[in-house]
């Protein structure tokens, strides 16, 4: 069973915050305003109730650096 | 702690010698290459156990059958860059033996069905190979043809994405992992990145067999390395020895200890600090406990006299200076960790400052491009455990190396 995660290109973000905004259940900023999973995952686990706000995070993300991605 | 399944001792196969890196030298002592089908190889490779030398340990057969289930035509690449201030193995391979590197990047390059082959390698083994690959040409012996690519002085220009870019023509910085490298590498190809010495140790199990291989070594890790040994060892230099090969031996065969040892750092910059104790085995599975394997082979003598913490934030302020710049949490907080860390080890400690670098340690890791960031918290996260007692120290106001404690490892 493959899970639906949340990739961040680190090459790409710039730490606007957006998606820490968007996705608070899964996400913070770090001390620097990058974004963070609360669990300490590199990749997230997005549950199914925040797949949308996910994908809102993904759309509107400036620097384009976030992905949905199947693990 | 004994092996029981091998005599683990140091001894020499890629560096059985004669090592003048000569063809006909070569060809006079292995013979011309075997040529394998993919299946073969594959089979080979995981009756060996052989894994890769460049410091993750994968198994090579899983790498390239993941190659081979991707479609499109794949490129193979040698990765010599040696991008680890305090590694010089493979660019003594290269020096003195060329051919048996050279041999397997031709093996897996035909049992692939590759077109392109490429060799990366740092400045110093340029010509070398150049000129190896000439001799070779005259022999009829590369039917791939071998571009070489000089990688730059970089610690982070050896890791695998970063070779791809240098290969391609592109800055040797790490890339976003989206896609795997196995899957989509160079031009997009299923590509086969292989460090030098992966290939050599190939190139003998083609000839010899997994047999032959797994009678050095460990059952569990078997076939021999090479460990560069450096520090306060008196005669620093590239040791071979099978897997599991007691520390102590290691020192020895490069000299032995310079004067009384505290600890080693093992696998490198990115690896992981452990007491000094001769009868400790080199193997993963005994270093494991520590937060330690044998990575790419680094051996980092710390005499008792030396301060331990001073000497990691030493190495972690020239890790943060080795970042690529491209990701936020690294440029950030590799900084902010040696920097944490210096603070700690030179005599600026406060309460809470120990707490501080386990929590930016953890913080940077899994959050780049590469591995960098990983590497580099493991290491200090090893020496917050090795040095605990410095660290108490140090808060006090006080430090256990035996003169001020400023002193860095001799090199």
């Amino acid at each position: 069973m493959s899970t639906t995660r949340l990739h961040v290109d680190w090459t790409a973000c710039d730490g606007r915050g957006l998606c820490a905004e968007l996705l608070p259940e899964l996400l913070a900023e770090d001390d620097w305003g990058y974004p963070v999973a609360h669990t300490g995952e590199a990749e997230p686990e997005v549950p199914r109730q925040l797949q949308d706000s996910a994908r809102r995070a993904v759309d509107r993300c400036p620097a384009l650096a976030l992905r949905l991605v199947q693990r | 702690m004994t092996t029981v399944d091998a005599p683990a001792q140091v001894q020499l196969r890629l560096l059985a010698g004669p090592n003048d890196g000569r063809l006909d030298t070569h060809l006079g002592r292995h013979g011309r290459p075997p040529v394998l089908d993919a299946g073969r190889l594959v089979e080979l490779l995981r009756a060996a156990g052989l894994t890769g030398r460049g410091g993750a340990g994968f198994p090579t057969w899983r790498k390239i059958e993941a190659v081979l289930r991707a479609p499109g035509t794949p490129v193979v690449v040698a990765n010599g860059s040696e991008g680890e201030p305090a590694s010089g193995k493979d660019r003594a391979l290269l020096a003195y033996q060329p051919h048996l590197v050279l041999d397997g990047l031709q093996l897996v390059a035909a049992a692939l069905g590759a077109r392109t082959a490429h060799l990366y390698v740092a400045a110093a083994s340029a010509d070398g190979v150049r000129a190896a690959l000439a001799a070779r040409r005259g022999a009829g012996l590369d039917p791939v043809a071998v571009t070489v690519t000089v990688a730059p002085e970089a610690f982070v220009a050896g890791e695998e994405s970063a070779v791809v870019a240098a290969v391609s023509g592109r800055p040797a910085v790490p890339a976003d992992k989206l896609r795997r490298i196995t899957e989509s590498g160079v031009g997009g190809a299923p590509t086969l990145v292989q460090n030098v010495e992966t290939l050599a140790h190939l190139a003998l199990i083609a000839r010899h067999g997994p047999a032959w291989f797994r009678a050095a070594g460990t059952h569990d890790e078997p076939g021999t390395f090479l460990a560069t040994v450096g520090g306060a060892v008196d005669a620093p230099g590239v040791i071979e020895a099978g897997y599991g090969v007691r520390l102590g031996d290691l020192v020895d065969a490069a000299g032995g200890p310079a004067s009384p040892l505290q600890a080693v750092l093992l696998g490198g910059y990115h690896g992981g600090w452990v007491p000094a104790r001769p009868e400790l085995e080199v193997s993963r599975a005994a270093l494991a406990p520590f937060g330690a394997s044998p990575g790419a082979g680094i051996v980092l003598a710390l005499p008792a006299h030396a301060c331990g913490l001073a000497e990691t934030a030493r190495i972690a302020g020239y890790l943060a200076g080795e970042v690529a710049g491209q990701c936020g949490p690294c440029v950030n907080g590799l900084p902010r960790l040696a920097g944490t860390l210096g603070d700690l080890a030179h005599h600026r400690a406060r309460a809470g400052l120990p707490a501080e670098v386990r929590r930016l340690a953890a913080l940077v890791t899994g959050r780049g491009a590469c591995r960098h960031p990983d590497g580099t918290a493991r290491m200090i996260i090893s020496a917050m455990s090795a040095f605990d007692a410095d660290v108490a120290a140090h808060l006090a106001g006080r430090c256990l190396a035996a003169d001020s404690g400023h002193q860095g490892v001799r090199r």
